[in-house]
């Protein structure tokens, strides 16, 4: 459904009298598939945005190619435009114009007739729960009920692809639990999904499968499980004095049973083994046989922070 | 037939957002009528017409032509509202024509001022101006292809610079100079030889002294042709070039 070649962008900004160039994108490949919610996970300035916006037609990448929904991005654009929907990051409503007045808008932008967009409209704002606010000022709603809108609008033309830029970001647990369901009813129409997110969370439990983003470069690519197989083993966290760190990292180095081993900022010990199970009892015989006490111990499976961390040497928690 | 449709969807639009907004709906009928009541009385002994409605003659289409570039050059701040809104990125992911952004918002904007040079005209033949009909049409073509210019550069400008801060500067900075050398409020008759000479590069002074030979009634005037053509090149290319920064990326 989407297909990206080396997509590259790199923007010229002025501070004082010198120009700096960010390289935004470096060369993205992508594979997106039919019907799936495809994830795009990274830190700030990663490079999601960009891409996003390269492949929405909003900005013309400096080189690489892309096919969208059979559309060629470079020499089609306006064909492009017609079979993908678009929700930017920092919202798209105006506060003077009410829901409604805003999608029917939205839906004559692209061609639709007055009757249609207005029976479009109205089963948007039903779906999206919205018929309650949907002839009061966009100023008044909430954020998550503007939010709502927002996807409505990305969506109101029925395209093939639609593309979310951090879609709960903002919102309280409840109402991105909401958004998650209806991002899979999207999906369940047949829709493909395209979201950006920072949260671990999100990306796991939402998405069929994500790349991973740093720097303008795709670092890892693949279901979570997948993603997460990759990292062999559990994780095993210690917790410790920010003084005892350094002693129980020498204790531990070099035993047969440790694959890998970090020291946490604040204090602790990040333990890559294989079966987590095993290790633990090794693990607390190791230090006491060394005197040192510990705080905490945790098994935990790979997350996606672990991912990131193996892949960029840094935490998506940290960054 | 699309260009057109489009380009109607965004008009309504905008007229719709304008009139529900009574403020500004009241500003830009009282404003005028503030300049024809308080400013005119001044007129006659300044000009040192012979009759009250001689001085009207003189002075009404300035105040027009006045507000037809005043009302254009500071559109572009509402633009710059609806860029941070995310509005045009929103409409920029649409097929909607981008002449048509822009058109849609710049007729809107020469609607409104015609609806003034409307209030105007009729309050100043409550003061026994006297205008032919056709001449009329034609003073208001004037300024509508006048607005047309102004408030396409205004948006272009707003596009390129994205924001209040630099924008504002930089449109008082243009307008000043443009309405002290186009003889806008007082004609330039009387004016040095060196005025005179810079107010002839000055395209509005063209286009005020053209549209005070229509309201003379003057229509044979080469001022009249010359007036007209010349607002009409620039504001064709101002609505191309301001199209075109609706087409080029924009943040
Ligand atoms: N118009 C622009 N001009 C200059 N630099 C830009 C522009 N847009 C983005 N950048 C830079 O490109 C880099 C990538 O930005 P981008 O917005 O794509 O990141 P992101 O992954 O979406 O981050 P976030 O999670 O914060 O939204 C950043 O360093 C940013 O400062
Ligand atoms: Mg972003």
């Amino acid at each position: 459904m989407i297909e990206t070649r080396g997509l590259r962008k790199s923007f010229r900004s002025r501070a004082g009298r010198e120009t700096k160039t960010v390289d935004a994108v470096r060369g993205v490949d992508l594979d997106v598939a039919r019907g799936e919610i495809f994830g795009f996970l990274g830190p700030n300035g990663a490079g999601k945005t960009t891409t996003l916006r390269m492949l929405a037609t909003l900005i013309e990448p400096d080189g690489g190619e892309a096919t969208i929904a059979g559309a060629d991005l470079r020499k089609d654009p306006a064909e492009v435009r017609r079979r993908i929907g678009y929700v930017p990051q920092g919202g798209s409503t105006w506060d003077e114009s009410t829901a409604r007045e805003e999608l029917v808008l939205h839906a004559r932008m692209y061609g639709i007739g007055k009757a249609d967009a207005q029976r479009r409209a109205a089963r948007a704002l039903d779906a999206f729960q919205l018929t309650e606010y949907a002839d009061r000022k966009c100023k008044t709603y909430s954020g998550g009920q503007r939010r709502r809108v927002e996807i409505a609008l990305g969506i109101i033309h029925e395209p093939k692809i639609v593309f979310l830029d951090e879609p709960t970001t903002g919102l309280d647990p409840q109402s991105r639990a909401h958004m998650w369901d209806e991002i899979r009813r999207l999906r369940g129409d047949g829709m493909t999904v395209f979201i950006t997110t920072h949260y671990l969370d999100e990306a796991d439990a939402l998405c069929d499968r994500i790349a991973i983003m740093d720097n303008g470069e795709v670092v890892a690519e693949g279901t979570p499980a997948e993603l997460k197989r990759e990292i062999s083993g559990d994780v095993v966290l210690v917790g410790l004095d920010l003084a005892a760190s350094p002693q129980a990292a020498k204790a531990l180095d070099g035993e047969p049973y440790v694959n890998k081993l970090e020291t946490v900022d604040e204090g602790g010990l990040r333990l890559y083994v294989d079966e987590g199970a095993t290790a633990i009892p090794q693990v607390l015989r190791r230090l006491d046989h060394a005197g040192l006490e510990l705080r905490s111990i945790e098994l935990h499976r790979p997350s996606l922070d672990d991912v990131f961390l193996t892949k960029t040497g840094r935490s998506l928690r940290e960054s | 037939m699309k260009f057109a449709r489009d380009t109607w969807l965004i008009f309504q639009r905008q007229t719709q957002l304008l009139l529900r907004n009574p403020v500004w709906v009241f500003v830009g009928v009282f404003q005028p009528v503030m300049y024809l009541l308080l400013f005119a009385p001044l007129l006659k002994p300044a000009l040192n017409a012979p009759t009250q409605a001689a001085a009207y003659k003189i002075f009404v289409p300035g105040l027009l032509v006045l507000l037809a570039i005043f009302g254009g050059l500071f559109q572009g701040f509402g633009l710059i509202a609806e860029l941070r809104a995310g509005v045009i990125e929103r409409s920029r992911v649409t097929p909607i024509s981008r002449l048509a952004l822009l058109l849609g918002r710049s007729l809107r904007d020469v609607v409104s001022l015609i609806v003034q040079a409307v209030i105007i005209t009729l309050l100043a033949l409550l003061f026994d101006l006297r205008v032919f009909i056709g001449d009329l049409l034609l003073a208001y073509l004037m300024l509508a292809l006048i607005a047309l210019m102004t408030s396409a550069v205004s948006y272009g400008v707003a596009l390129k610079v994205k924001s209040e801060d630099a924008l504002a500067p930089l449109m008082n900075t243009v307008a000043q100079p443009v309405l002290l050398l186009s003889g806008i409020l007082l004609p330039l008759t009387f004016a040095p030889g060196w005025l005179q000479g810079i107010a002839n590069w000055n395209p509005f002074s063209w286009a005020v002294d053209g549209t005070r030979a229509l309201f003379a009634g003057d229509l044979g005037s080469d001022k009249v042709w010359q007036g007209l053509s010349i607002t009409a090149v620039l504001a064709a290319l101002g609505v191309y070039w301001a199209a075109r920064q609706f087409a080029r990326s924009v943040r």
